[in-house]
């Protein structure tokens, strides 16, 4: 059995950052649309090929992540518009419809890109390590450190400080009482949506420059990404912070202490929690 | 059927047709269903009675899910991972260890049975999507520890070895001890949900308050209920290990849940022996497709979404609901 060392809690940080970024688009469709997109961990997929394509064809970095948020976002308004809404208001058939989609989304970015390993290419200026306090760390994964916390802040000023943000959150409460007051709640439903989508993008692309990109990335990214909305309940960022950070950091100390049970370490907390507080640390009651 | 069960509620809309009772059309139609699977391994080549025999095998499967499904209202994603917990348990016994079949498949039932009631503590205080989405993630757990934990289950590789006992070494045997069986647990499994147990558990499904403020203790019905769906599961998985002789991570991946739900809501939510009309179809389908193309998956997928879209009461659901608009 290893000990931990603040390299590995690093580690633990930035695997944390990501699962925000792609876990904050989740519980964004979750809270608002009462969606569970099981998909979420196909178009981060989707979104990290489709940023490695962009990427390598352009050999700009940025324009891979454009490219991959774009992408999934305008997949994200297809699944909406042109299939979930001949279910609206069955909660276990948008579930299961997603589900259905998640796999034909797998299936087809297995077809293209087949069973082969990708790496993001990062940029130049990402590459290498930086020295501080006495070790050596990957500069790109501080990077998406400090992507994960920019994206935070800049979800908690759209939810909290502009019109759009406010009528988010009232939707989230009371979706009649919005369109009641005449407020198109379809147009704002389908933006989060596409929101949500486009954040799981960015994840793909993100995360496809560190941890790589393989035909079951999706599955784990999903599990992880349901560990953390089931820890910090759904619909809140917050909530999504605080539950990335716990599971981010749980797999890395699974990883190090028990390697081929790292899952059950997620896993247990995830019961404490679940036995106290049935709807997640940060979730409200529908 | 005397029952101690209250009134049942007069608002269920979930089961259009008449629960007490057994229509003789329906019980035509089991009796057809059960002399067809007796008699087509007679007229069948061998390798279209391996797939019925697989048919069989994910019916019990399917008839599991559709306990917690259509009998409790709780919609399970975990079903594939307790299945393959029994088929892995099953190999590992008479490959690595030796074992006699026989002890291995009590073993992996006892060890399916063992995880069900883990993941039912956790999972009965959920409802609705929650329920979904745990037992979501408690099957994906299972299937990254499959996965990694390669010095006992092989990892990426799987387990292999021969578990069929001699006297079922052929194809046409094997299947008709699968068929007897299979035939004994739809049995029980049909007494199990026409209990005043299972009408207890139907009438949690259609409102749980309702029935806590009778006095029954909801929780423990639930985790019952989840515990015996799981230890049918673990049968079908028992008898999985026997069919294939080889055990790998996809087999207690989500796709084998994913398979499972389909099949029992292709058959029809809430009509138990629906599960056979769904495992047929979703298993007959996988083998056509296999003949064209290697995209089963997109097949799946696309199924999924369609019947979720057009037939979301599946193909007994469709029967039933059209017999009953008839009679009215």
């Amino acid at each position: 059995m290893n000990s931990l060392n603040a390299f590995q809690l690093l580690n633990g940080l930035t695997f944390a950052a990501l699962l925000f970024i792609v876990a904050s688009g989740f519980t964004l469709i979750f809270g608002l649309l009462r969606i569970v997109n099981l998909a979420h961990g196909a178009l981060y997929l989707l979104g990290g090929y489709a940023g490695y394509a962009a990427a390598s064809a352009s050999g700009n970095f940025f324009l891979g992540i454009l490219a991959a948020m774009a992408v999934v976002a305008a997949t994200g308004l297809v699944l909406d518009q042109g299939l979930l809404r001949f279910v609206r208001g069955y909660e276990l058939r948008q579930v299961l419809l997603t589900l259905g989609v998640a796999f034909i989304l797998n299936d087809m970015t297995l077809v293209i890109f087949g069973g082969d390993t990708y790496t993001v290419p990062a940029p130049e200026f990402l590459r290498g390590a930086v020295r501080f306090a006495g070790m050596f760390y990957p500069k790109y994964r501080l990077f998406v450190l400090a992507l994960g916390i920019l994206i935070f802040i800049a979800l908690w000023l759209l939810l909290n400080k502009t019109r759009l943000g406010a009528l988010i959150r009232a939707g989230v409460d009371d979706p009649e009482m919005i369109e009641a007051m005449g407020i198109n709640i379809r147009r704002i439903f389908l933006l989060t949506f596409m929101l949500g989508a486009a954040l799981a993008g960015l994840g793909g692309a993100v995360g496809g420059a560190f941890l790589t990109l393989y035909p079951s990335a999706d599955a784990e990214i999903l599990v992880f990404s349901l560990a953390v909305v089931i820890i910090g309940g759904r619909g809140s960022l917050v909530g999504a912070a605080v539950g990335a950070l716990i599971v981010g950091l749980l797999n890395t100390v699974g990883q190090v202490m028990f390697p081929e049970f790292a899952y059950f370490v997620i896993f247990g907390p995830m019961a404490a929690i679940l036995a106290f507080r049935p709807l997640g640390l940060f979730g409200k009651a529908a | 059927m005397a029952s101690p069960a209250p009134n049942p509620a007069p608002d269920s809309t979930a089961l259009p047709a008449r629960d007490t009772g057994m229509s003789r059309l329906a019980m035509g139609a089991i009796a057809l269903g059960a002399l067809a699977f007796a008699v087509l391994p007679l007229i069948l080549p061998t390798y279209q009675v391996s797939i019925l025999t697989e048919v069989l095998i994910f019916a019990v499967l399917a008839m599991a899910v559709d306990i917690l499904a259509g009998y409790t209202g709780r919609t399970p994603l975990c079903h594939g991972a307790i299945f393959g917990v029994s088929t892995y348990v099953v190999v590992y016994w008479t490959s690595q260890m030796g074992g006699s079949p026989y002890v291995g498949v009590g073993l992996g039932i006892a060890a399916a049975t063992f995880v069900a009631a883990i993941f039912a503590l956790l999972a009965i205080r959920t409802s609705g999507v929650y329920f979904l989405l745990l037992t979501l993630a408690l099957g994906m757990i299972v299937w990254g520890v499959c996965l990694r934990w390669t010095s006992v289950t092989g990892g990426e590789n799987g387990l292999r070895g021969a578990v069929r006992p001699a006297a079922l070494a052929d194809g046409f045997s094997f299947y008709y001890a699968v068929f007897a069986a299979v035939a004994v647990v739809a049995f029980v499994m049909w007494r199990f949900v026409r209990s005043p147990f299972g009408l207890t558990l139907r009438g949690i499904r259609d409102s749980e308050s309702r029935m806590r403020s009778l006095g029954y203790n909801v929780p423990a019905h639930l985790f019952l209920a989840f515990t015996i769906s799981g230890f049918f599961a673990g049968i079908a998985g028992a008898l999985y290990a026997m069919f294939n002789d080889f055990v790998s991570p996809s087999t207690v991946g989500l796709s084998q849940s994913v398979e499972g739900l389909l099949m029992a809501i292709t058959g029809g939510i809430g009509t138990l022996f629906g599960a056979f009309i769904g495992s047929f179809a979703i298993i007959g389908l996988e083998n056509l497709v296999s003949l064209y193309t290697e995209r089963w998956q997109s097949v799946l997928g696309a199924m999924f979404v369609l019947i979720m879209i057009f037939a979301p009461e599946g193909i007994l659901g469709r029967i039933r609901s059209f017999v009953a608009q008839r009679r009215r």
